[in-house]
């Protein structure tokens, strides 16, 4: 038997154009009104409880399945999806982070937050979930976070991220509904406007090939540039908002430095986080830490797809030779300007706007698609085309006629909210009612959160079907590994003990081990590879029988 | 060398290969000039604009808005994240 021919790195996708395998994560803002002091990490862990609550009251088998945090390399994995049939064991899992015990909470928080809270018959409190679409949900410092599956496009990005805000809606309706605990409300938005920040990330698939270096001088002034369609908006300018008025983006004024590690201090444009989750010697998760959250649905598939062609620009050396003279304070500058006139200098001693920027990339991008073919309308990939199409549309309408774009771009539509309360109330920028507005308008709960009152009246366009991202909840995407984990969870949740990004781990009686079945490579574990076999099983011994090739009924115990 | 069974390929063999092939070059060379009008809002869309106005709209919002603006907005601290 010989080895199948490997994907191209980056996967199998057309190259050139708006696909590549992609996801987002979304910190949320986190408050309890009725309790404002709760401790904000215990609050998170309620949220993830709570969506374990729902789960298992929809799924028969059993609680979604704990993140698996081993780091260990599987024997046999040069091509990814090898097996490693006897690799852990179940005593290994337990002294693993997925699961706070009691004890580990009364130290970190003092045992009187403890008797408040609400564990589960075990006495643990669940701070990490894998979902039956794939994600990831779990707590992040002190928010809860959901990190959508693995996905190709950017339409499919915007589904399963927007899936993340029912599934937090589901947690809070959970919440609101016990008695015992005070409501919690979620925030997808990414400042407290009192000095503190927290993200909202995306991750790339790109080629380990491709030098750091290029990644760099490539997607700086895209970066600096990209948030006049894809900015959330913010109210304040400064880390404090000490200073009153209305910026582009949430994030911009957290940045303070070009390149580094780090995510939560000293802040950079780009970040050089490399846990490429994946084959470490072909692939690199590009992890992106400089946009905002967004609950408009163009911005964010503009965010992605725009994002991913300029990242296949660099792959193809074809990036725009432009370098804009200290981009940190651009970033800012741009930020602040929402006249968009704001001249950014190049080393190169040019000046441009943010839309001369944008369309240099843009023309960059549709050359290259249209040399690829991936942007034909008709024979391309079925993405490109309209990512570019769009992202046209957005720039010419932000150059000459904003009123258009106010349906579209997030930090527009909230500006027209806030500039119509400052004209029929005579509110100052700093009027408190401002800022319950700016943070309002990210409440997750469709009756309260003010973007949600903007898409029931049209004023925000809608390009997915609602019932396209209510499905995505529970199903996870066709064409990823996403789709092995996600159904692995679903069809047999009950001996799934732990999944990760590139595993999943099973407990199945009469194997005696644990089952460590490897994810590595993104675009397989596919629908096309797995569905069959998804279907032929309805218990999870034989299925793994037939996965890793056993020919007969497990071994006894 | 025998590489192992691949366990998630080895039952249909699809490695998606035919995808890699680039599509025919496209022979449209009006990059620079291929900017689309904006696209016409839709319908329902023009009529939110058109008849309801933004007195209506905040209208609306008021009653959504929490109360006590000043205490809800000073009392939303987060701690730190990423």
């Amino acid at each position: 038997m010989t080895a199948a021919p490997e994907p191209a790195a980056g996967g199998a996708l057309p190259a050139g154009g708006a696909m590549r395998v992609m996801g987002a994560e979304t910190e949320y803002g986190i408050h309890a009104p009725s309790a404002p002091s709760a401790n904000a990490t215990m609050m998170s862990a309620r949220v993830v409880q709570a969506y374990a609550q729902v789960t298992r009251q929809r799924a028969a088998g059993g609680a979604e399945t704990r993140w698996d945090y081993t780091d260990e390399e599987p024997l046999h994995d040069a091509r990814g999806w090898t097996v490693d049939r006897a690799s852990a064991h179940p005593s290994q899992l337990t002294d693993q982070p997925p699961v706070l015990d009691a004890e580990a909470v009364a130290l970190a928080y003092g045992r009187e937050e403890l008797e408040l809270d609400g564990q589960d018959e075990s006495g643990t409190l669940l701070m990490n979930m894998v979902l039956g679409n794939g994600a990831r949900l779990y707590v992040d410092h002190a928010h809860p976070e959901y990190s959508s599956p693995e996905v190709t496009n950017p339409r499919d990005a915007v589904i399963w991220d927007a899936a993340g805000d029912l599934v937090a809606l589901a947690a809070v309706r959970r919440l609101a509904a016990d008695p015992d605990l005070p409501p919690v409300n979620l925030y997808k938005n990414n400042t407290d406007n009192k000095s503190v920040s927290y993200g909202s990330h995306e991750n790339y698939l790109m080629p380990r090939s491709v030098p750091f270096g290029d990644i760099v001088r490539g997607l700086t002034p895209f970066f600096v540039t990209r948030q006049i369609f894809c900015g959330a908006g913010r109210l304040g300018i400064g880390q404090d908002s000490s200073t009153p008025g209305f910026q582009i983006s949430q994030r911009a004024d957290f940045f303070e430095a070009e390149v580094g590690l780090e995510t939560t201090i000293r802040r950079p444009i780009i970040n050089t986080r490399d846990e490429p989750h994946a084959t470490a010697d072909k692939y690199r998760r590009l992890h992106v830490i400089i946009g905002d959250a967004n609950l408009s649905q163009v911005s964010n598939y503009l965010k992605f797809g725009t994002t991913a062609m300029v990242l296949s620009l660099i792959e193809a050396g074809l990036a725009p030779k432009v370098e804009v003279h200290e981009p940190v304070q651009a970033l800012q500058t741009v930020s602040h300007d929402t006249s968009l006139t704001a001249m950014l200098r190049l080393v190169d001693g040019r000046r441009v706007t943010a839309l001369d920027l944008q369309w240099m990339y843009h023309e960059a991008a549709a050359k290259l698609a249209q040399d690829t073919g991936v942007g034909d309308a008709v024979d391309g990939d079925g993405h490109t085309h309209d990512v570019l199409d769009r992202w046209a549309t957005v720039l010419t309408q932000l150059d000459s006629n904003r009123a258009a774009a106010t349906s579209s771009v997030e930090w527009l539509a909230k500006l027209s909210l806030l500039d119509g309360y400052r004209q029929r109330d005579g509110l100052e920028w700093n009027d408190a009612r401002l800022g319950l507005v700016d943070l309002q308008w990210a409440d997750i709960r469709p009756e309260k959160g003010l973007y949600y009152r903007f898409l029931a009246r049209n004023r925000m366009q809608r390009i997915i079907d609602d019932g396209a991202i209510a499905a995505a909840v529970g199903e996870p995407p066709a064409d990823t590994r996403a789709f092995f984990r996600g159904k692995c969870i679903s069809s047999f949740g009950k001996d799934v003990v732990g999944a990760s990004w590139d595993s999943v781990i099973f407990d199945v009686p009469g194997y005696g081990r644990l089952q460590r079945v490897p994810t590595r490579e993104p675009l397989r574990g596919t629908k096309a590879l797995t569905g069959p076999l998804f279907e032929r099983y309805r218990e999870a011994g034989p299925f793994l029988g037939e996965l890793l090739g056993h020919n007969t009924a497990p071994p006894a115990a | 060398m025998e590489d192992p069974p691949d366990p998630l390929t080895h039952k249909g063999g699809i490695t998606m290969a035919g995808q890699e092939q680039q599509q025919p070059q496209s022979r449209d060379s009006q990059v620079d000039e291929d900017i689309p009008e904006a696209p016409p809002a839709p319908p329902e869309a023009q009529a939110s604009a058109s008849t309801e106005g933004v007195d209506d709209l905040l209208d609306e919002i008021d009653g959504v808005l929490e109360s006590n603006a000043e205490e809800f907005v000073r009392a939303f601290v987060q701690k730190g994240g990423q």
